[in-house]
């Protein structure tokens, strides 16, 4: 089978610093992971490669260097990588983007055979949407599946997926009909270590790079900026409170006495609180 | 801390230079709507909360503010909209069908694809919860339209735009994105980040009945089993009065067993920082902050936790927030009301049991 898995390239979070003046953020030295939700995503399509057999093409939009995220998921062993760079696709948000991947996706069907499966992380952790996977499956026509904890059955001669997806308040346990798009919940698998013929592969593969044109996208006016019907107006840092925080002084006091100092102050500024305490404290 | 809070002029990307054009066909759409997810006969609080804030925007538009309710069952349908009506709408859209007992993406997109496209709404939220989810990704990539994640803030600007503020680049920062050129204006908000709003018991209003052509043979997804949580306190933790969290302040994930301890205590719910379930610690379920759970207690108690944006947005809705933290110079200190500059691991046990005496000296008394 054909299992094409979309990722991103994130800057790191934990080293984003914005500048304290600008409020713009400092790119500058921060490193670059691939998004760790869609690390699941690239694992499942591994492990259902290894049982049914096929190909894991990886699929990215971003800027050249975008091009070291596949080279990593190529070590991880995915078989193709293919990044789609253009400056028409600068500024997508979350519409312009599942455009442009999702004629993308078709571009690889049509030249390595359709896919099967279309895997997406449950979110990016820069932009935080869960939009594109979504956007995707609808561009495609794919059945939809987020939140997908298991793949607990595919049966490719009868083109049937059936999956266990986080729902509100359960488990839901879903058939669907081939091809499906499916986003990947987090925690559902540990992404294996590349093996070292798959590294030494990954180093001198050649990346697919592909622009709007390669990709078959002639309508340019549904990429980037101006296929976006989101537009950012402000960024702004938050406001910090007009009052700082009361202050408990600890400096130099034994714990108990702090402690008691602020269950006061709890009780003084909350002054129900203790009565609701002691009616559930009392078992009623 | 000291970050003054001016705004960019024009961040990297902006699109601020635009101008907004509204084409002639969406000139019609009119009126503001909230999705309210039913489901197992029950509606899910974060509709009702979004009518308290859909209220506002309505008034300001001077619109009215309508409730969309998909599911089966004639009656509990009708019991979820007096809810609706009791909790600010006007006006519920009521699809009623068998085929829709159950989320499905399918079809609940169908429906309200059909809705938008039927009755034209310029505004359209939706709770930021796995259905939500789910369902706004797939109605407006069908109605090429805007649509915004996990707002914080919903504003009506002088343009009549919606004006959404959510925060962005991993949390550090919050932006404000407008729908400019396509109608309807959709956005997402996480449960708990608007206030529900008081109910009116006896409020009525009008319902719309549409009827819909869905046949179970054409959906080609079918729900095998459900299997509801028996844990239920990923509701809980939300909806708790009482919360107390723990950072990477606590040090090892052995040293959480002082915020379960205190939130014990004190009969409340515990949870913690994202880097927490990053490195393992905890469960994602237990996660409090823009990227997991927002909150609203009467008492929150932070334990270790820095306090960027990302976890500010999760908790300022809290009535009385006690931050604990070694470094006076943590942001958490900023939106706080009590701080105190301590070691978080010496200080809960210590507060676990100033409030374990009080509380059984009281019972006794009583």
């Amino acid at each position: 089978m054909h299992i094409v898995v979309c990722i991103k390239q994130v800057p790191d979070s934990a080293q984003i610093r914005v500048h304290p003046v600008t409020n713009t953020i400092m790119r500058q030295g921060v490193p670059t992971i691939i998004n760790p939700y869609d690390l699941f995503a690239l694992e499942e399509a591994l492990r259902l490669r290894d049982k049914v057999g096929g190909e894991v093409t990886v699929l990215t939009m971003g800027p050249p260097m975008a091009e070291d995220a596949l080279r990593k998921a190529l070590g991880i062993g995915a078989n193709r990588g293919v990044l789609l760079t253009d400056r028409f696709f600068a500024g997508s948000d979350t519409l312009a983007t599942s455009f442009a991947l999702a004629q993308a996706v078709r571009k690889i069907g049509e030249t390595w055979g359709a896919p099967e499966v279309v895997f997406t992380g449950k979110q990016t952790i820069d932009g935080d949407t869960a939009q594109v996977g979504p956007g995707i499956a609808r561009r495609l026509g794919l059945n939809q599946l987020t939140y997908v904890a298991a793949i607990n059955a595919i049966d490719l001669e009868a083109g049937t997926i059936a999956v266990a997806r986080r729902a509100e308040g359960g488990v839901q346990e879903l058939s669907t009909k081939l091809p499906a798009l499916i986003t990947m919940l987090e925690g559902t698998n540990e992404i294996r270590r590349g093996t070292v013929p798959d590294v030494l592969r990954a180093a001198r593969a050649k990346i697919e790079v592909w622009n709007a044109a390669a990709a078959g996208i002639t309508e340019v006016g549904m990429c980037g900026l101006r296929g976006s019907p989101t537009v950012v107006k402000r960024v702004f840092a938050p406001t910090p409170r007009a009052a700082k925080a009361e202050q408990v002084e600890a400096k130099d006091r034994p714990y108990e006495a702090v402690a008691e100092d602020v269950m006061e102050r709890i009780f003084a500024a909350q002054p129900a609180m203790e009565a609701e305490l002691m009616r559930t404290a009392a078992g009623y | 801390m000291t970050t003054p809070p001016k705004p960019a002029p024009a961040a990297a990307g902006s699109r601020a230079g635009m101008k907004k054009e509204l084409p002639e066909r969406f000139k019609s759409y009119q009126h503001v709507w909230v999705f309210i997810e039913y489901e197992h006969g029950e509606v899910h609080p974060v509709g009702l909360e979004l009518l308290g804030e859909g209220r506002k925007l309505a008034d300001k538009l001077g619109v009215e503010l309508a409730g969309v309710l998909v599911g089966a069952g004639r009656e509990g349908l009708r019991q979820a909209a007096v809810e609706a009506w009791e909790h600010g709408a006007d006006l519920v859209y009521v699809v009623d069908h068998p085929t829709l007992e159950h989320y499905r993406n399918d079809p609940y997109s169908q429906v309200l694809t059909e809705l938008v496209n039927t009755y034209k709404p310029e505004v359209l939220l939706l709770g930021a919860t796995v259905l939500g989810r789910d369902l706004a990704g797939s109605v407006a990539t069908t109605v090429l339209t805007g649509l915004t994640a996990d707002c914080t803030e919903l504003a009506i600007d002088d343009d009549r735009c919606l004006a959404a503020t959510r925060p962005t680049f991993g949390g550090s920062l919050l932006c404000t994105i407008f729908t400019l050129n396509t109608r309807p204006q959709m956005a997402t908000i996480r449960p708990r980040v608007m206030a529900m709003p008081p109910r009116q018991p006896g409020r009525t209003g009008r319902l719309i009945e549409h009827k819909v052509a869905l046949h179970e043979a054409d959906i080609v997804t079918k729900v095998l089993r459900f299997v509801a949580d028996r844990d239920s306190s990923k509701a809980q933790l939300a909806y708790a009065d009482i919360v107390v969290a723990g950072g990477l302040g606590l040090r090892s994930p052995e040293n959480l067993q002082h915020v379960r301890a205190l939130a014990s205590a004190l009969g409340g719910d515990w949870g913690g920082s994202r880097p927490l379930v990053q490195k393992g610690w905890m469960p994602a379920d237990r996660q409090i902050g823009q990227t997991g759970k927002t909150i609203r207690p009467k008492l929150y108690i932070a334990a270790g936790i820095s306090g960027a944006i990302q976890h500010r947005v999760g908790v300022e809705g809290a009535d009385l927030i006690i931050a604990i933290n070694t470094d006076p110079h943590a942001p958490i200190f900023d939106f706080a009301h009590l701080g105190i500059v301590a070691d978080a691991v010496e200080l809960l046990p210590a507060l676990t049991e100033a409030f374990r005496k009080r509380l059984s000296v009281n019972r006794l008394a009583g």
